[in-house]
């Protein structure tokens, strides 16, 4: 995995360049729904960022920062501050209905008869929580690898 | 009010935009918004003089009794009046003495916030508001100061100012808490008007200390007045601004507007009275001796101070009288003085009266402004500054403490304030022409105007004295009295003694005046003597004992030695939490194995032999596979009790964490070796000792429960309140979500001081 | 469990005091695990009951563990992460501009 000479990670082995290939979209769709559940089972933000930035440094390292960076589209950096201003958002909009800080919003949607979905500023937190641990790791981890090249 | 207060704020804002627009006509155009209030303030007046107090409020933090609740009545009228009306002139002057420096966007920003903070403290109502707004002043005056900040004595000038005024702020601070507690509300309005009694309250005395440390240190009574002649450095705007109508007119503001409720406590007049007289003379004494035109006003400043000071102190109706009218004609005149200092300054080149001379047929406009003015300062009838002159006298005759001291005071200075008036106002327009370095010529009109205006405005306020004196000083008296107070001001009261100390100290002024140059060579020598031993020579030791200290103490205890620090700390806590333990607690050490199971013993082992492996390891790669074994054990302490949340994470971050260590970790050189056999044997004897300590604290917490843990209402509370199912999300998602919020920052922080690092480095190898 | 972590605390203290900069950062790791653990272990160990409401109940059935110092190991786990990313950063830095690993010649803060 180490190539003593120069330090810089090489896993271009056939089975992790495909695995990984394969892996990411299932591993991002777990952390989903992990962070979906969270609120009633175990999961939850922190969880599903750790697994969904778990994916895509696995990527990283079969096939390196530059494609790494294309299948993200968005800057690491970008998707961290995307966390806050979602945690910060849920925060104020109690505010603006008259109670205090951060206190939690519920709005049921109806999808038909039968389907109801629960939408929160909860659940908003839990999102920008999610953003917020993946941006952190993937901002550490790209420009690690970056600096190394 | 609230409009009033911040429209400084919000202009203050624009002004870098504003500046771009309209170039050199910045000062005209920023002068709309104090002529503006104003205006605002004077719609008032009809309603204020009636007697009628005006308050607003809006909620800032209600739960801590924080409101940004506004007050206007006659005192606060009357200041605000004079901070906006002078603020109108001084920022058009401003425009024209300071056309074309680098910084004027600067300057407009820094004083527009200063006015804005200046009428918060005037106006506000809350004592914390005002508090805030007191510092705020404290802040923007430094700025000011400072303004010219190439100039390292102008810095140093400045930092004296601030350390004085907010080291005062501070004890003020601690007063008006306890003012607050003992007053039993925050408003002032309530605390003035309750039954509740100021004076019998337990804090009284404390409270009464605190608060005129806070009010003598921004108002440079002695023995801190020296920083004010020191403030001097700033650009004259700020100095014709700040120390006419506002900044240190704040501290005597704060002193009148308590006055009602502590004027009767013995301390509080005893206090005001003697530092008010000292000060008086010794501003007045002070002016005499300076050459410098700024420093002459400056002192005769801190002679004003003291003169207020010392009429709350008295606390008379005439005293309160005086008190207003004084207050009135000095922020007049002294406004006008400054800025004429300023042109003279500007237009000639020199700050020193001594070169000065025959300017009146080069700036003849100047010459009229300036002696009008002068004519004030030195109390001449038909002048405002006459006015107040002789109720000053009346109430002086009236004190009933120490009458026959403070009587002997207030003719001294007012006898030194006529020969500083000749100095400042006469010598250097008449005589023989000077010698100056830049030709004198008239300065132009924003410079003028603001002299003019205000010195006429003396003149016709002396005039018509019916005019400040329904509008304005009636009002701002029954609010520093308290009650009522019938009387009217005039300019003839017949021939009584006010009259004649008035003549004598007229008589004796002008032969001083005249003496004024004959005089030099002796006050130089007495004033070089004196100062070695005067506070401010204090403050120099007192800041060289500060960098003294703080170089002993970072030589012993920032030694740099990483080592030594962690030695330090860790010992420190073993000793102080191990003996509160044992003491407490008595020592205790059980090893009951009988409710573990198999799995349990398994991993307690694996953590054991994999802490004591990391330790003597010699392989990095050894050392890091261990801290994963490590790791994961721990993962599955929290599996196996009832943590799932815990366990996923703690799984997730150790496989991150090694990722991290390969990435970085093997850059770094191997395993070192520096330490000696006795290093070793100390570190490992600490951390046996820190081993040891953390095991008995936990038998010990795990036995104690001093109290019901908040965690039983999270678990009722969630499923009804929350709709979670997880509580440990729950928590940290709802109930405690501005927690998690901001470990998110920390987290982005971090996450950004890698980046940082890493990107650093990279422009470093690039270079 | 207390003596592990008396272990542990002991190991972490002695891996901090070693003047090589790498075994300050092992230190730190060891020292982040051994505070959580105590966390967890001081709330009382419960076994096969994790804090979750059952469907259809409105509050846990029986006694479950303490979910509050699960709460703030969970955070604490991921931010000691974050602070451990930005040490070994920090130390690899200071290692490059410096070029010691040894903390006792790390003295002078203008190098």
């Amino acid at each position: 995995m180490i190539d003593k000479k120069s330090g810089v990670v090489k896993a271009n082995t056939v089975i992790l360049h495909t695995a990984a290939l394969f892996l990411l979209p299932l591993q991002i769709l777990f952390s989903v729904f992990l962070l979906l559940r969270g609120h009633d089972e175990p999961g939850g933000g922190f969880i599903a960022g750790l697994v969904a930035s778990g994916a895509v440094v696995l990527y990283l390292f079969a096939h390196g920062v530059e494609s790494t960076r294309r299948i993200m589209r968005f800057d690491p950096r970008d998707i961290l501050g995307l966390g806050l201003l979602f945690g910060v958002i849920s925060g104020l909009i109690a505010p603006f209905m008259g109670e205090p800080f951060f206190t939690a919003q519920w709005w049921t949607l109806y999808l038909g008869a039968e389907t109801e979905i629960k939408l929160s500023t909860v659940l908003l937190f839990d999102i920008g929580v999610y953003f917020a641990v993946l941006g952190t790791i993937l901002t550490v981890v790209v420009s690690l690898t970056e600096a190394e090249e | 009010m609230l409009f009033a207060v911040f429209s400084g704020f919000v202009l203050a804002a624009l002004t870098p935009w504003l500046i771009g627009l309209v170039k050199d006509r910045i000062g005209w155009l920023l002068a709309l918004l104090p002529l503006g209030l104003t205006f605002y303030f004077v719609s008032h007046i009809p309603a204020v003089s009636n007697g009628e107090v005006i308050l607003q409020s809006w909620d800032w933090m209600p739960g801590l009794d924080i409101n940004l609740s506004f007050m206007l009545d006659g005192l606060s009228l009357m200041f605000a009046l004079l901070i906006s009306f002078i603020g109108t002139f001084i920022l058009i002057y401003a425009g024209s003495y300071l056309r074309g420096h680098r910084y004027l966007g600067r300057f407009y920003v820094t004083m527009l916030c200063f006015m804005a903070s200046m009428l918060g403290v005037v106006l506000s109502d809350n004592l914390i508001s005002l508090f805030v707004f007191w510092e705020l002043t404290s802040i923007t005056s430094y700025l000011l100061i400072g303004f010219n900040h190439e100039d390292k004595d102008a810095r140093k000038c400045a930092l004296q100012g601030l350390l004085v005024t907010v080291g005062g702020g501070l004890a003020l601070m601690a007063g008006l808490i306890m003012l607050g507690m003992a007053g039993g509300s925050f408003e002032l309005s309530e605390i003035l008007n309750s039954d509740n009694d100021l004076l019998t309250s337990s804090f009284t005395v404390g409270m009464i200390l605190c608060i005129l440390a806070g009010t003598f240190t921004k108002s440079a009574q002695f023995p801190f007045h020296f920083w004010l002649p020191n403030a001097m450095a700033a650009p004259t705007p700020v100095s014709a601004y700040l120390h006419s109508a506002t900044m240190v007119k704040a501290g005597v503001y704060l002193m009148a507007r308590l006055n009602p409720g502590l004027g009767e406590h013995p301390l509080w007049t005893a206090l005001l009275c003697s530092a008010g007289a000292v000060t008086m003379v010794l501003g007045a004494y002070l002016a005499y001796s300076a050459t410098g035109v700024k420093k002459v006003l400056a002192y005769s400043t801190i002679m004003a101070l003291g003169t207020l000071t010392m009429l709350i102190g008295i606390g008379t109706d005439h005293a309160m009288i005086a008190f207003a009218t004084f207050l009135l004609a000095h922020s007049l005149y002294k406004g006008a003085l400054f800025m004429i200092a300023g042109i003279l300054d500007h237009e000639t080149g020199t700050k020193d009266l001594t070169v000065m001379g025959g300017l009146r047929s080069a700036m003849p406009i100047t010459a009229v402004a300036a002696t009008v003015a002068g004519l004030s300062l030195a109390g001449m009838p038909p002048l405002f500054g006459f006015v107040a002159k002789e109720a000053l006298f009346e109430a002086v005759l009236g004190a009933p403490w120490q009458g026959a001291v403070l009587i002997v005071a207030a003719v001294a200075s007012a006898i030194l304030v006529i020969a500083v008036a000749g100095a400042i106002a006469v010598k250097p327009f008449w005589g023989a022409l000077g010698n100056t370095p830049k030709k004198p010529h008239e300065a132009p009109i924003g410079m003028l105007l603001g002299p003019i205006v205000l010195a006429f405005t003396s003149l016709l306020f002396g005039v018509v004295l019916y005019a400040p004196d329904t509008l304005l000083v009636a009002a701002a008296v029954t609010s520093v009295k308290g009650a009522p107070v019938d009387f009217y001001l005039s300019l003839w009261h017949g021939v009584n003694w006010p009259l004649i100390l008035s003549i004598g100290s007229v008589v004796a002024g002008v032969t001083l005046y005249l003496l004024w140059n004959a005089n030099r060579r002796i006050l130089i020598k007495v004033n070089g003597a004196v100062s070695r031993f005067g506070p401010e020579a204090g403050y120099f030791k007192m800041m060289d004992g500060f960098v003294g200290i703080a170089n002993w103490h970072t030589r012993v205890l920032q030694n740099g030695v990483m080592g030594n620090y962690m030695i330090v700390l860790v010992m420190t806590t073993v000793i102080l939490t191990g003996y509160t333990l044992l003491s407490q607690h008595g020592f205790y050490l059980a090893l009951n194995l009988s409710d573990m199971n198999f799995y349990e013993g398994a991993i307690a082992l694996l953590l054991t032999i994999a802490a004591i492996y990391v330790i003597l390891t010699r392989s990095r790669l050894g050392a890091v596979a261990t801290l994963g074994v490590l790791g994961f054990s721990v993962a599955l302490i929290f599996i196996l009790f009832s943590a799932p949340d815990l366990g996923i994470t703690q799984v997730l971050v150790e496989t991150l964490t090694v990722i991290l260590l390969v990435l970085v970790l093997f850059k770094l050189p191997g395993f070192s070796h520096y330490s000696t056999r006795f290093e070793i044997w100390r570190d490992g004897t600490v951390a046996v000792f820190f081993g040891v300590l953390m095991t008995l604290l936990v038998h010990a917490a795990i036995d104690v429960r001093y109290f019901e843990s908040i965690s039983s209402y999270f678990v009722q509370a969630s499923y009804p309140d929350a709709q979670g199912r997880n509580i440990v999300n729950v928590i940290l998602v709802d109930f405690r979500a501005l927690d998690t919020l901001g470990e998110l920052f920390v987290l982005a922080i971090a996450a950004l001081g890698v980046f940082s690092m890493l990107n650093l480095r990279a422009e470093v190898k690039k270079s | 469990m207390a003596y592990v972590i008396g272990v542990l605390f002991a190991s972490a203290v002695y891996m901090m005091l070693r003047r090589s900069i790498v075994k300050l950062v092992i230190g730190l790791m060891i020292l982040s695990n051994a505070a959580n653990l105590l966390i967890f272990t001081v709330s009382g160990m419960t076994r096969g009951s994790p804090p979750l409401i059952p469907e259809g109940l409105t509050e846990p059935a029986g006694v479950v563990a303490d979910p509050l110092p699960q709460a703030l190991v969970l955070t604490a786990i991921v931010i000691a992460f974050g602070v451990l990313a930005f040490a070994v950063v920090l130390i690899h830095r200071a290692y490059e501009v410096v070029g010691t690993d040894d903390l006792d010649k790390m003295k002078d803060t203008d190098t």
